[in-house]
């Protein structure tokens, strides 16, 4: 399945990736080809099989609901691009 | 040029014949004249520090095998304070707050980190050469020659091969540890999934990454691993069993080892130098008394196809963290919010980060859910049924780690499918969760290292290093340096 360029365009918006015009063909032309290895699988018969999500399909722990963490925030704000008062710096988002 | 090892590490520095500041000291001189560029950055003052905490332990009468003995680690894991980059531009700078659980249980043995080895970016590479750090020199490469290390553990791999450091931590997702450690001619050990602590090493694909050793021995890997491994709440998929010392069958007789050839790992693409090799290693099983059995493994022609579905999809969603507002590289110029994650997300990820990131998009957005990643989830299903089936008639399965020896530098880097081939091999064990591993097997006629590999059944990690070291004990090509390898320092004089 070879993809077009529009959709190249759709997953790099989702992805949140710029793709030039110049990158453009290249990735579609890229991603066509891994897709062509994965339609492979497509020809399997794979009704009936449950989807494996884990090597062993555990089921999540639970824990006690108690605090286990210290307060590290000023720790963890100091690698930020940008904060201030305790807060992580973004554009507006809202006029 | 001899090899060193973790156990002759460890018995000098029992017996007084050396320190751990002098070994240390020996190692970071070597790193910083050397040329590979194994490492994405030094902390010469931190593993001195740690070096003479280890001997005043040491004198205090504190004991444990690996105290005071130097490693290097993969820059995905992080260490407090220090730079963990993952090999991307989107982390320079990076000083983790928090130290990994496999690094922070080594430090508790008193193992000493010479610095954090290149890698590439985000473990998505099975050359080295996606780093944004520059590529890494393979030791057993020649001037004419440039070879890649493997990757993506290239920069350790080259770390240990170098005489670096005697041993190094990896990472595997689809063979990141093993098929390094056959470029390189090492021992690289990829345990069972869930058995090292995923906590503080950076994600790629979360399903299938596990931490492991890379070593010159199978038995330092099981020193290493006794020190790497352990339960921790902090990750919601380990293991919660009791301790075990991988090192304690090491000796054990593999007389009546039952051996499955599956025949799918013996195919077109290998290299006939290669095949030979391994049989030949299988024949000197055979002498240590174990029988031979052709098996199959019929689904192991889609790991590959569900490996390049699973594995983006889970990146694209663990790598949507990198958005420039908590942590890491943030763009200059930006109009808004989305501009600003778009730019720096753009500028900081490299061409193989960003088409995995794409193909998992894709893979995962509405609509082809279901055609992919749910359909990529059921045939892991089959391929770990078909190992369950092959284990009921065999105790460990042997072939090549990979299809062909370390290849020169920029030669698959504009093909990404044919780069992926390179792990054809080992990514079955990853999907299953299998523990696995690759061990020295001998050279090609230019002079080149193949890799064993091993593959044994779900926790099966001591038995499997017991097959290892058997072989070991019997051959010697574990102990070949690389000709470019010279002696110029004391790292191993002191010892």
């Amino acid at each position: 399945m070879a993809l077009d360029t529009d959709t190249v365009h759709t997953i790099a918006r989702l992805a949140r990736l710029n793709i030039t015009d110049k990158e453009v063909t290249k990735y579609a032309s890229e991603l066509s080809n891994i897709l062509e290895l994965v339609e492979q699988m497509e020809a399997v018969d794979t009704e009936g099989v449950e989807p494996m999500t884990h090597p062993f399909d555990a089921s999540l722990r639970l824990r006690e609901d108690a605090v286990t963490q210290s307060d590290q925030r000023d720790k963890f704000q100091s690698l930020a691009p940008e904060s201030e008062q305790g807060l992580y710096l973004v554009p507006k988002v809202i006029d | 040029m001899t090899i060193t090892t973790l156990a002759e590490l460890s018995a000098n520095l029992n017996d007084g014949k050396t320190s751990s500041v002098e070994i240390t000291q020996d190692y970071l001189t070597r790193i910083e004249n050397s040329t590979h560029n194994a490492f994405i950055s030094v902390n010469a003052e931190l593993a001195i520090s740690q070096a003479k905490k280890a001997d005043q332990q040491r004198a205090n009468g504190e004991a444990s095998p690996l105290l005071g003995v130097p490693v290097a680690q993969k820059d995905i894991f992080c260490i407090d304070g220090t730079q963990t980059t993952c090999g991307s531009k989107i982390l320079e700078g990076f000083i983790a707050p928090y130290t990994a659980t496999v690094v922070e249980n080594m430090q508790q043995q008193g193992v000493v980190s010479l610095g954090k080895t290149n890698m590439d970016e985000f473990a998505m590479g099975s050359s080295n050469e996606t780093s944004y750090y520059g590529n890494v020199i393979n030791p057993w490469g020649s001037n004419d020659q440039r070879l890649v290390p493997g990757g993506s553990s290239g920069g350790s791999a080259a770390a240990v091969a170098a005489h670096l450091a005697p041993a190094a931590t990896g990472t595997d997702t689809g063979g990141s540890i093993r098929q390094p450690a056959t470029f390189c001619n090492l021992t690289g050990v990829k345990p069972s999934y869930g058995r090292c602590s995923r906590y503080g090493m950076i994600a790629f694909a979360s399903s299938l990454d596990q931490a492991g050793p890379m070593t010159h021995t199978a038995e330092d890997a099981a020193l290493m691993l006794n020190a790497m491994v352990g339960f921790d709440p902090k990750d919601s998929t380990s293991l919660d069993l009791p301790s075990e010392d991988f090192a304690a069958q090491l000796d054990d007789s593999i007389d009546g080892l039952k051996i499955g050839l599956p025949t799918e790992f013996f195919g077109e693409g290998l290299d006939p130098e290669i095949a030979q090799l391994i049989e030949d290693a299988i024949k000197q099983y055979e002498k240590l008394g174990a029988s031979i059995k052709e098996v199959s493994l019929p689904n192991s022609h889609l790991a590959l196809p569900s490996y390049y579905v699973i594995a983006p999809a889970e990146a694209s969603s663990n790598l949507s963290r990198f958005d420039g507002v908590r942590y890491g590289f943030r763009t200059e110029q930006y109009d808004d919010l989305i501009d600003m994650y778009t730019k720096t997300r753009t500028e900081g990820f490299g061409a193989e980060v960003k088409r995995r990131i794409m193909i998992g998009a894709y893979a995962l957005s509405s609509g082809y859910y279901d055609a992919y990643y749910s359909q990529a989830l059921k045939l892991r299903r089959l391929i770990s049924n078909d190992f369950d089936k092959v284990f009921a008639e065999c105790d460990v399965l042997m072939g090549p780690t990979t299809p062909t020896t370390a290849f020169t530098a920029g030669s698959r880097s504009d093909d990404p499918i044919s780069m992926y081939l390179n792990d054809i091999y080992t990514i079955p064990a990853n999907l299953a969760g299998l523990p696995a591993c690759s061990i020295q097997a001998g050279f090609t006629s230019k002079g080149l290292p193949a890799g064993l590999h091993l593959i044994t059944p779900y926790l099966q990690e001591a038995k499997m290093l017991n097959i290892a070291h058997k072989f070991q004990k019997e051959t010697d090509w574990h102990t070949k340096v690389a000709p470019s390898v010279n002696s110029s320092s004391t790292a191993e004089g002191g010892a």
